[in-house]
């Protein structure tokens, strides 16, 4: 392909090929502290193509293609090529990886210990990730948490902080210093901004964690917590897991000792400040 | 690179491991890609098995590895649901291609890539196989009255069902080439000469298996997957020998598309052959393939397209069929 880019981010290498210079532009620039795959072999490719050859300059929009394909994804406008790649990277992840059980959950760590939150799109993993990696956590990643069924401990996947919506305001307004990405207004999504994980995240993303805490956060509510029972978490998981199925009994061991090992809590919060206190409060509690 | 990656460099590899020697980074990319596309990535990975390489591709093979084996346990379980409603009908099950090599333990089961399962039974025992499969949680795909009047009566399969809880699916046989096709395969030999492999489950005889490898692919397909059917026919070859097969094939009617599918699978993952023309044009169309997993060749692709839908119908019923389906708006390369 005419245009390529290629990253490591946590274990996982990724090759991004384009037939547009503008997404790998941004890509190079956002992920310009990022290492490369190691021995330069990526362990999955990323196509951003034209379904047909003028659609390159006509009414430019991009089809995303790679290793593993949903067959009915619609094509994305030019201007969110940057978006495309990212959800290019993935789609390979939540198909075709088959090393780590993937949570769809946002994870931060402290002291070598690890914060897993998970729930439904819309309820605030992305936000409060972003904002606690502001105030003393390191971000290991706000899609996937890497669950290694060998030892049982967290990788990072420290991609770009996927911001959607009203987040966009509250994580720019609270984390100074960041960086971010172009506004991508009226996706499939509404607004998107990503946000660069910051440098220590990113220096120390090979670093795993073991696992200490599973929160399921719910935004919009008064604030209430209660804990979640491990047949509840173990349910709310293997919905939360994109390939929990495909790994097999790997995937059930992995999900059963995660579940077993560690507390698991839900939490209402009508804003990110309580969000935040109830996080530090059921942090202390441990 | 010195060369321009396609098929090509994956079929070198599968022959000779040893050729992986001489791959830099972007080489060993290439060929992942490619293996993923042609669905050969499990059968590479146990092929560079044990092998010194790079420590990113040990890692990607192992897990190529626990994903095939994974396919092998769904496969086989798959095979045993389909045994357990057919027993009480006295009907054996005939397990064909994937599912039939790794149930029978052979060299193209190692690493391969199965989908549905297909078997093959008496046609006249399609209705009770049909109804008792509906009745133990299997539904139908294709909810279009067309195509379900157009596969009951010319296909060589009931339309394809999926089991409602395993989200599997299911292709029921009852001979190995659509009715519309100008060659017969003879089903009651291929039923007859069944072997099993443990009660109430069979596969065809070796024989059988290449020739119905081979009736797939150059007598009713696009050629498309079609490395992994030749490295199929490559691996019966290396396990059975031909002996035989020419007669079996002729039985069948499918005598020149068994001895196309030797020639061509010797061509890319065995000792070479002598080609004719048309077999270096099959050779450039089953390995059209870039070194990002992108399918290349275009008009080749489109002509061998067109070809299979010749063979496959007389033209009038093309025609037909083309029409009611581009009404419909679904037919073309991208779906078939």
């Amino acid at each position: 392909m005419r245009h390529v880019f290629t990253v490591r981010i946590g274990p996982v290498g990724f090759r991004v090929g384009s037939d547009w210079r503008a997404p790998i532009e941004q890509l190079t620039d956002l992920y310009a502290g990022y290492p490369q795959p190691e021995d330069g072999v990526p362990d999955f490719t990323v196509r951003l193509f034209a379904r047909r050859p003028w659609r390159r300059v006509v009414r430019p929009s991009v089809m995303i293609g790679g290793d593993y394909i949903l067959p009915d994804a619609a094509p994305l406008p030019l201007a969110q090529g940057l978006l495309a790649a990212e959800m290019g990277m993935n789609l390979q992840m939540a198909l075709g990886q088959r090393r780590y059980l993937l949570l769809h959950a946002s994870a931060v760590e402290r002291d070598g210990r690890a914060l897993l939150m998970t729930g439904v799109s819309g309820a605030g993993k992305s936000t409060l990730a972003a904002l606690l990696s502001h105030r003393g956590w390191r971000l290991m990643g706000d899609e996937f948490a890497l669950l290694d069924p060998q030892t049982g401990l967290i990788h990072a996947f420290p991609r770009l902080v996927s911001l959607k919506n009203q987040a966009i305001g509250v994580v720019e307004r609270a984390v100074t210093g960041a960086r971010f990405g172009p506004l991508l207004a009226g996706t499939p999504k509404g607004d998107i901004r990503h946000m660069v994980p910051d440098a220590a995240a990113v220096a120390a993303m090979a670093i795993p964690a073991a696992p200490a805490l599973l929160l399921f956060p719910s935004f919009g509510h008064a604030l209430a917590a209660r804990d979640v029972p491990v047949s509840e978490a173990f349910v709310r998981l293997t919905q939360a897991s994109t390939n929990y199925v495909a790994m097999g009994e790997r995937g059930f061991g992995a999900l059963t000792r995660l579940v077993q090992a560690i507390p698991a809590q839900a939490i209402d919060y009508p804003d990110t400040d309580q969000a935040i206190a109830a996080v530090d409060a059921a942090w202390a509690a441990l | 690179m010195a060369w321009a990656a396609d098929g090509w460099l994956l079929a070198r590899v599968l022959r000779s491991p040893s050729a992986v020697a001489g791959l830099d980074a972007a080489g060993w990319t290439d060929l992942l890609a490619i293996a993923r596309a042609e669905q050969l990535i499990g059968t590479l990975a146990f092929r560079l098995n044990g092998l010194d390489l790079p420590p990113s591709v040990v890692r990607i093979l192992a897990d190529a590895r626990a994903s095939a084996d994974h396919g092998r346990t769904l496969a086989l379980w798959e095979a045993e649901a389909a045994r357990r409603v057919l027993a009480p009908l006295g009907v054996p099950a005939v397990l064909l291609k994937g599912t039939a090599f790794v149930a029978a333990g052979l060299l193209a089961g190692e690493g391969r890539s199965i989908g549905d399962l297909d078997i093959l039974v008496p046609r006249d025992s399609l209705d009770v196989v049909e109804q008792a499969l509906l009745a133990a949680g299997w539904e139908w795909v294709k909810p279009d009255p067309y195509d379900d009047a157009y596969y009951r009566q010319w296909m060589h399969e009931l339309p394809p069902l999926i089991h409602r809880d395993r989200d599997r699916m299911i292709d029921v046989h009852h001979t190995i080439l659509p009715l519309t096709a100008r060659i017969t395969p003879d089903a009651t030999a291929l039923l007859r000469d069944s072997v099993e492999l443990s009660p109430g489950l069979r596969t065809l005889s070796p024989n059988d298996m290449l020739i119905h490898a081979a009736a797939h692919l150059f007598a009713d397909g696009d050629l498309a997957g079609g490395m992994r059917n030749l490295w199929d026919v490559h691996c019966l070859v290396s396990e059975h020998g031909t002996a035989g097969l020419v007669q079996r094939a002729e039985l069948h009617g499918l005598a020149h598309e068994a001895s196309r599918a030797l020639r061509l699978a010797a061509a890319l993952y065995g000792e070479g052959s002598a080609l004719s023309w048309a077999d270096r044009l099959y050779l450039r169309r089953l390995t059209a393939r870039d070194g990002w997993g992108r399918r290349t060749r275009p008009v080749l692709r489109q002509a061998f397209y067109i070809r299979s839908h010749m063979l496959r119908m007389p033209p009038a019923m093309l025609a037909r069929h083309l029409w009611t389906k581009w009404r419909g708006g679904g037919a073309g390369p991208q779906t078939g």
